[in-house]
Parts: structure tokens; sequence; C-alpha cells
């Protein structure tokens, strides 16, 4: 079977994000007001070919976590869809 | 009376001092304008120098032009002022629609700091005035993004406009066409991504940069004389 | 000290051990705590007294032995113990310089481990109020025959270059080493220099009572909590109210930050302009052990006591405990004081760079017994730690550990090369590939960058005084030469630095160092330690250079295997005008190769022990190594260098030398291929003996020169051998019958090694 996968990796909570910060912090000049918590990512989409849904998620968590993120300071998040 | 040249800075700009330093050895003088300024002090012509403004968050140049100086910069140019942009400042222009085309990550993904050997293809512009179209020059690059990326229509209108002012030799980057420099239509507004300003020593290694800022310098003083 | 995680987390069941135990404290420091307090100290102030005491704070193992290096000078103003060291250059203007390691960080997210020793070291410098102008990196990774070790390089290398580059700082040279010895332990050293004009210094002091106490910067969270001690274990959360909080991801919190370096350089300039208007009395940034260190240095080193309202502390997160926010070593934090009259204009020139600036405390008058650290709720309200704020750093723990000469390795004897030209080629490793991606010209003063013997720099920056002078700055480091002999493998180190700095036409006048070294726990790494402090010393007296900062990265080691003693030499010198390059590698078509120095040792033939031929191209690691005299080194080093600087200073005679390279690593071989890959120019070199190709034996140097007869005339006036060897010129790279490469192939080793080591084409 294959599946569609996307992967949003993200710092983890209460590691600086200086990128959302910046951007924040520029909001207000624009007229953005009421705007909080802005945090930067990244997004990865592929697809996984495996024998069901479980060895798909699993083979993907793997990726996601030894090379997209850095578990060290990001977290990773996956949705899969069946094709 | 030296010509007067704005230098802005944002935060995290980081070669305003070295334009200001480059633009007195090449005949004029360059003051800074703060970017949170409304107004540009009266000031000749601008430069948007190299740098990180604004930590080129989200992309380079994409906060910093809506830093309230640029309100003026706009105008500024749109009247004719002669506005340049290097590197940092080129993505600055075209983000904030001066120039067409958008400024990409270098091909190999890669930070690159290294001379790069320039043509010179347009003497159509403040940048280039005095220069002689063929002449080559040794100018440092310093970017990670500047990879230089246009629509089909645009590449052509600005070959058809005799807008691209310089090219890489030896395209180190991966902009389209070997593109290093471009104008707008009616040449007062360019952007390229080398840093003249770097080569204006030759105890630095070169001094081929001196001919660029010398134009913005000279197109000063003849629109100052009109 | 801003290098987190200097001492990896101890394999142990936490739970079941006291407290102090947990937090790296031992059983007699706590007791000490007792003794100072005159009563257990509480959660809070033991995590002070665990953050201050750690090893890397209080350099308890290292102190003892670091007083026996020499620290003065006439020139040095400011000596270790300060942020950085710095000395008079001349001209009103005072250099501030300083090395520090982050190797541990490093080795577990190294883009962010390499970026915040980046910040950190940038912090120190212009905590001085000198503006940051250059910086270097020293990098030692395991051979990258593997994904991991590309991962580190690849990592560390962007990191520097994410965050130098846009902090607007220049990387202006540094070193790559590779040594199976830093597979797991890769270190990443970072130097930098700043200069400031010399009325402005201003040192991390605390003073005045009544004065405020302004935290400046990024806000705090509890990103690198506990970094240099045990705090973030993950073993102690639980039952005894200081757990880290819930979740099993919490307890794992790492000890690595993330750097901002845009945040870094809004605090730069907003703090050196509140240091050009004089509205600050003191000022310390926050590295390692974060407020704590930073509030109870700046009270100590003044006399004073600190109130620290723990409420006014700008922070990132909700529910963090109190020994969370004194210790937390988020990034770009800086602590000034100012009068409260000043406050307002201090405020107002931290919101023109959007900087954060907070009140968080106030200077109080010592007592009879010294100034208090206390900490509380609120400016009046419960005081939830109180402490004698110099008790933190003069109280901590010194330890005099034991020391073994490890046993003598049966020296084995290697033969000589076969393959000259094979084993040459591999030898070649141009580290272009790594430092253009440094900018490495900003501010318009690099004369030299990387790639040259030493990084020369123009003196002149925003805000200095005119200055026709120039700086030059190299950093050495021969691991393997200290592991054969760490006292004369550290002589030989200091020893190529100043001739790298000779042959940009500088005279060195201060040392630096970062001493990374193994578990001080083992006595044979304490006995390393303490034979390369002894050979520093010894070469920084015959010498006269003074020691005027320093840095002891302990604990590089895994699976119990110490990696090789390595210290890192950044050496500080000055030229007297720049107005022109100096002559650098590259030689011309036609000119006399001469060596400058001895062609053999005192006793006879060409030593390979401990060469950088006998560990790469043999494996071979034991024997001795070749003496140096230092006298006759400073000789030659100054002959180059008043040779080099004459035609710096662009006198109008016409220069002497076309070429200068010192030999060091790789010896003779690599010193003529690597100016023959510069110059893009051929030579013919009379060598017979294979072993002279490739020997490291000290003082000497590669010239060349129109003049050979008038250079060598003078040269051995000054009793500097010297021997015409050869001749630049052609495409083809000729030593004697032993290598006759063609130039092409030499330049591809050269510029392609390093791409092709890395797994790039």
């Amino acid at each position: 079977m294959r599946f569609a996968a996307r992967v949003e990796v993200q710092l983890r909570p209460g590691i600086a994000d200086p990128e959302g910060a910046t951007i924040e912090r520029a909001l207000p000049a624009l007229g953005f007001d009421g705007v909080a918590h802005m945090r930067a990512g990244r997004s990865f989409s592929f697809e996984v070919d495996a024998p069901d849904e479980g060895a798909a998620r699993r083979k993907a968590t793997e990726l996601a976590d030894r090379l997209l993120a850095n578990p060290v300071i990001e977290q990773s998040r996956l949705e899969l869809e069946a094709l | 009376m030296a010509a007067r040249i704005g230098v802005v800075v944002f935060p995290g700009t980081n070669c305003e001092y070295d334009v200001v330093g480059a633009l007195e050895a090449a005949g004029g003088g360059g003051e800074l304008l703060w970017h949170g300024d409304h107004h540009l002090s009266g000031v000749d012509a601008v430069v948007l120098p190299g740098g990180f403004a604004h930590g080129d968050y989200l992309r380079p140049g994409a906060l910093a032009r809506f830093s309230p100086i640029m309100e003026s910069v706009v105008e500024f140019a749109r009247a004719g002022g002669p506005v340049v942009g290097i590197c940092n400042g080129f993505q600055v222009l075209t983000e904030a629609g001066l120039l067409p085309g958008a400024l990409q990550k270098n091909g190999r993904l890669r930070f690159l700091c290294q001379a790069a050997r320039l043509t010179v293809t347009s003497r159509a512009s403040v940048l280039t005035a005095q220069a002689t179209v063929g002449d080559e020059l040794v100018i440092p690059i310093n970017h990670f993004s500047g990879n230089y990326t246009c629509d089909a229509d645009t590449l052509r209108q600005l070959n058809d406009d005799d807008r691209i002012v310089l090219r890489y030799v030896e395209n180190p980057n991966g902009s389209l066409d070997d593109i290093a420099g471009i104008a707008n239509a009616a040449g007062n507004v360019v952007g390229l991504m080398p840093h003249p300003e770097r080569a204006s020593n030759a105890l630095l290694g070169s001094e081929d940069g001196l001919v660029l800022l010398g134009s913005l310098v000279g197109a000063v003083a003849s629109v100052a004389a009109a | 000290m801003t290098s987190p995680a200097e001492k990896p987390l101890p394999d142990v069941a936490l739970e079941k051990v006291p407290l102090h135990r947990a937090l790296g404290l031992t059983d007699a420091e706590f007791a000490a705590v007792v003794a100072i307090l005159g009563r257990e100290p509480n959660h809070l102030e033991l995590a002070l007294y665990a953050v201050m005491w750690s090893e890397h704070c209080s350099y308890k193992s290292s102190r003892l032995h670091l007083k026996r290096l020499p620290t003065e000078g006439p020139s040095v103003l400011v000596g270790p113990g300060e942020n950085a060291g710095v000395i008079d250059a001349g001209d009103g203007i005072a250099i501030a310089i300083r090395i520090e390691s982050h190797n541990h960080p490093s080795a577990i997210e190294p883009y962010q481990g390499a970026a915040t020793g980046v910040g950190g070291i940038l912090r120190d410098i212009f905590t001085m109020g000198a503006r940051p102008l250059a910086i270097m990196d020293p990098l030692f990774f395991g051979t990258p025959d593997d994904a991991r070790q590309r991962w580190l390089v690849e990592g560390v290398v962007s990191g520097i270059s994410g965050y130098g580059n846009s902090v607007g700082v220049p990387t202006v040279g540094g070193e790559l080493t590779f040594d199976p010895c830093y597979a797991q332990n890769p270190l990443v050293n970072v130097l930098c220099m700043g200069a400031l004009p010399t009325e402005r210094l201003v040192l991390g002091i605390a003073s005045g009572p009544g004065n405020l106490a302004v935290l400046l910067g990024n806000s705090t969270g509890r990103d690198g909590i506990g970094g240099v001690s045990v705090l973030a274990s993950a073993g102690f959360a639980g039952d005894d109210g200081m757990g880290i909080g819930a979740g099993a991801d919490d307890t794992k919190r790492p000890s690595v930050q993330v750097g901002d370096p845009f945040e870094e350089k809004r605090l730069i300039e907003a703090c050196l302009e509140l240091l050009d208007t004089k509205l600050v009395v003191g000022i310390q940034d926050l590295g390692g052990a974060g407020l704590a260190c930073a509030t109870s240095e700046t009270a100590g080193r003044g006399g004073v006591g600190m109130d620290v309202e723990l409420d006014a502390i700008p922070r990132r997160e909700e529910g963090m405990e109190p020994w969370e926010v004194m210790t937390s070593e988020s990034q770009e934090r800086m602590l000034a004081i100012v009068t409260p009259e000043s406050w307002p204009a201090v405020a107002a020139i931290c919101a023109k760079w959007e900087v954060r600036a907070a009140v968080i405390g106030k200077v109080t008058a010592p007592g009879k017994r010294g100034g208090r650290l206390r900490i509380r709720h609120g400016s009046e309200g419960e005081v939830l730690a109180d402490v004698p704020a110099a008790s933190l750093s003069d109280d901590a723990p010194l330890y005099d550990r034991p020391r073994r000469a490890p046993e003598v390795v049966a020296s084995v004897p290697v033969d000589p090369p076969k393959d000259c030209a094979g084993d040459l080629l591999s030898l070649l490793r141009s580290a272009r590939w790594v430092f253009r991606q440094y900018d490495h010209q900003l501010f318009l003063n690099t004369v030299v960058g990387p790639g040259g013997d030493a990084a020369l720099l123009r003196l002149a920056g925003p805000g200095l005084p005119p200055s026709e002078r120039g700086v030059a700055v190299t950093t050495d480091s021969n691991p393997r030469s200290c592991a054969l002999n760490p006292r004369m493998g550290t002589v030989l180190t200091l020893a190529e630095g100043v001739a790298n700095l000779a042959c940009v036409g500088a005279t060195a006048v201060a040392v630096v160092n970062c001493l990374n070294f193994g578990n001080p726990e083992h006595a044979e790494v304490m006995w390393q330690l303490s034979e390369c402090i002894d050979g520093l010393a010894e070469g920084c007296r015959a010498l006269s250079l003074p020691v005027i900062g320093g840095n002891v990265s302990f604990y590089n080691e895994s699976a119990g295997v110490d990696i090789d003693p390595t210290p890192v030499l950044g050496l500080l010198g000055l030229v007297e005008a720049v107005h022109a390059p100096p002559p650098g590698l590259a030689w011309s078509e036609g000119e006399t190769v001469v060596l400058l120095g001895a062609r053999a040792s005192l006793a006879g033939g060409f030593p390979l022990d401990g060469t950088r031929w006998a560990t790469e191209c043999r494996t071979h690691r034991s024997g001795t190594l070749p003496p140096i005299d230092l006298g006759a080194h400073a000789t030659v080093c100054a002959f180059v260098a008043g040779l080099v600087s004459a035609a710096v200073s662009g006198d109008g005679v016409p220069p002497f030398l076309g070429a200068v390279h010192d030999v060091s690593s790789g010896g003779l071989a690599v010193a003529l291929a690597e100016m023959a890959a510069a110059a893009g120019v051929g030579c013919a070199v009379a060598l017979d003996d294979a072993a002279e190709l490739f020997t490291e034996l000290p003082s000497r140097f590669v010239v060349t020169t129109t003049r050979p007869d008038e250079l060598c005339t003078r040269a051995e006036d000054l009793g500097i051998p010297a021997s015409v060897v050869g001749r630049a010129g052609g495409d083809r790279f000729c030593l004697g019958d032993l290598v006759d490469l063609p130039l092409d192939a030499l330049c591809e080793a050269h510029e392609g090694n390093l791409a092709k080591m890395l797994g790039e084409s």
C-alpha cells in the first residue's frame, strides 16, 4: 500500500523560536493585533510504501525523528493518508 | 558639496559602515538612516546595504520591506531618485516590488563568501553608467540566497530593455541567465548580489567596485547639477 | 563562561541518592555549603552552589595548575579571570580576546551547539566594551568516513556560518583536524577578537548600593537549564519538590539552547551604545549558570550584595521554578548595573534597538562579612535564597586531583616513506570548502583571511580612533605531538603560533588557551593537563608572552577513552603599519626557494615520530619529539617578521620576499605544495631524503626571493641557517627524484580532498 505522509517539524515548546518571535514582533506595525504564540516550523511531504498503516506510520516516524527533526530540540507531527 | 547618500540601517544590517567608507573612497558622502524613521533627511540617493535585516527570518527582506522608512524609499524611487540595493538590500527591493523577480537559496544550498568575476552587460543604470560594457570586474559575493529567478516574460523584458546590468562569468549560485544585478526600467533603481564596497581597496584584494560606486556618486552629482 | 554540559550525566539511579549528589555536589562540598551558610541550604540555594561549583564554572580541578602560567606583561590591561583578556595595542586602542569550547553541546546538536558557542564568545568580548571584529574556529572531528561525522562537520560549519555571518562578525580563520580520537567527542573551539577605544574599557563589577540590576535581551526559558551541571538529569524529577515538571518530555529536556543571531546583533549595538554614552556602571554577560553566575560574580567582584526580584525576570514559559529561572542558560542576555538616574536613558536606547530591558534587582550595601545575594518574590517579598554573594565563586572547592604519567609506550621505529608523491597528495587538504561558507570580509579589515598562515586585519572598526596598525591572530594545536609528550607538544604548538604570526609580519604579544582534555578523574589526564600547563608556562616565559585568558574543557571522553590532550592556543600579534598585503604563500615564476632553519636535527637525520605523515599515512603513534631551541626560534621568527613587516608597511623598498610559509603540519613537502597550489606555479626543489619531506622539525620557513645571496647572508649573520633548495616555476611539482607531479593533480588534491572526504563531489 502507498500512503501520503506530511510531517510538520517545530521547535519543542519552551525552546526559543527566534523566527516565530521576530515575525510576531513585526505584526503590530502591519496592523495585525491580537495575534500571539507565533511559532515557525517546516513541513515535509512524501509517500511511503508499506504493508499497512501501522508499518507506514513507524517508517515515517523513524524518518522524521532520525532525519527531518533533531529530537534534542525539535518535535515532529505526522499525518498519514492512504492513497 | 559631496553627494549625500543615505545608507539605511535595519536591525540586523551589518554592511552599513563598510558602504559609507567605500562611498567616501568613491568621492561621495554616506550617512546612516534608521529604518524606523519615516523620512530620508533630504539625501540625494539611497543605498540599502547588506546584512540580515530582521534576521532574514521568514524570507530575506520579507520583514524589512514593512519598515517605516521603506514607504519613503518607494516614493523616492518612483520619483526617479537613485536607489541601490546590495545583497540583502537587493532582496529587500524585490520583496518591496521595486525590482522584479526573487532571490532563492543558492543552488548548492550553501553560504558563499568568495570573489566573483562579473561582466558589465549594460550601462543603463545609476550604478553602471561609468563602467564599460564588456568590462570584467572582480567583486566578492557573500550570501546564502543570491540565486536570482523570475518568470520567462520578465526575463525577456529585462533582456529586451537592457536592464541586466551585471552577469557572473562563472555562475556561483545558480542564478537565472547568470544574473548578478538588474535595474528598473528607468535605471534609477538597481539591485545586485555582489558587494562593491568590498572591492574598494587594493590592500584588501580589489578596487573594481569603485567604478560602480563612482557611477552612483556621479549620477547624484549630475542630478544635482541639472 | 558560556559552555554548558561539560560533564556528561552520571549513569546512576538518582532517585535514591541525596539531592546534593543528584545535583553533582559531593558530600564534602555539601558540608562546605552548610558551613558557609551556618545552616542547611534550601533547594534554590543548593542549586546555586551546584551550578557555580560545577567543574565548568569553578575550574575546581584545573585552577591549581593554571596559577603557574605567566599572566603579566607591559601591554596587558586585563589578564585571566575577567570575561576576556585585554591588551593595549597603542594609538588609544585596546584589543580584547578570548577563546572557549562548546564541545559537548555540539556533539548532540551540532548546528545550535556551534551557533551558541559563537554567540557566547561574542558576548564575552562586547561585555568588555569591545566591538567583536573577528572570529576563528578550531574544529576537531573523527575521520569523516561515516554519516555521523559528516552530519557533525556539516552541522557545526553551518552553525558557525549561520550565526557568525548574520550577527555580522567575520570568521577569519581556524583549523580543521580529523582524528579517530574525536569521533565521539568533536571539539568546537571559538576564538573572538574585538577592539575598543582604551578609555571605554569596562569590567563586570557591580558597585554603588541602590544601583539597579537590569537584565537585557532575551526572555528566560527552560532551554539550557543546568547545562553546566547535572540539573537536566532525567533522574531527579519527582517527589522532592524540585521536579522539573510534568510529562516525560520535560524530564529529558536538553541542555542545548537555540541561538538567535538577530537578537545578539541588536544586543551588541545597544550595549556598545550604552557603554559609549557611559550609562552603565558595570556589565556582565549571561553564560554558563545564567543569572546565578552573573548576579553573584558582579556582586562578588564589587564587594557588594544584590537583591534579585524573581518575579521581575521576563520569562518565556509559565510555571518556571525559582531555581530554573536562576540557572537557565537562555542565550543572548546581559546584566547591566545602572544608576536609577540613568535608567530612563538606558531604557530609551534599548527600546530603539528593540532590546528588552527589565529592572530585576538592586545593588545592596555589604555587611561586615561581605555582600549577600538575596533572591526574593517582589522587592520586599519573601526571601527565597540568601547566601554570601562572593562564596559562590570565591569559596568554590579547589582540588589537587591525583596525577600519574601514563606507561611509556615502547617506541617503534617508523619505516621511511616509500610512495612520497602518493603520501603527499593524501596529506593536502585546503579548508576552502569550510571557509567560503564564512563571511570573512566584513568591516573591510581582512588583509589576510582564512587559508593564510595567520589572519591579518587592519586595526580599524566603527568608533575606533584612526590607526595604521595591523592585528594578526592565529590558532594552533598539535594533539599528535601532545599525545606523545604533552609538555613538549605544547611548547611546539606555541612556537608554531609565533611562526605563523611572523609569516604575516606580526610580533606576538599575548596568548589565550583552550585546554581540551579527557576525564580529570583519570590520573593520566590530570598529568597531561599539568604537563601541558608547564610546557605553556615554560614556552611563554622563554618568549616573554603573557597568557591573558583561557578555558578548560574536561570530560571529553567516551566509554572510558579520553581524547588526545588538545591544548589549542590563540596568539595575538601586532604589525606597526599595514599599507600593503604581505607576500603570502603564492610564489612567482623564477624566484629562488630558500629554506630558513636547520635541514636536519642536531642529532642528525630527520625525525618522523609524531608527524602528521606518521600518524595519517602510517597510523604510527609513538616515539619522541624533536627538541626546540626557543632562543633560536625567536631569532628566526623575528627575522621573518621583520622582512615581512617591512613589505607590509609599504616603505617603498622593493620587497625582499616573494612568498613566505612556515614549515609545520605535514612538513616541507606539504609547505611547498601549498605554496605551489596558492600560486598555480610549480617548482623544482632538490631534496633527496624521503624523511626530509615529512619531518616537522620546528623553527623553519620556506621563503622565495630574487636576491638569494643577500637573503642568506643576512640570515647567516644572525646565526640562522639558510639554504637555497630550488626554484619556483613551470607546471610540474618536483622534489628531487622523490616527487614529480603535474601541477594540476597537486591543485586538484589540495582543493578537492576535503569535499571528497565529506562525500561531496
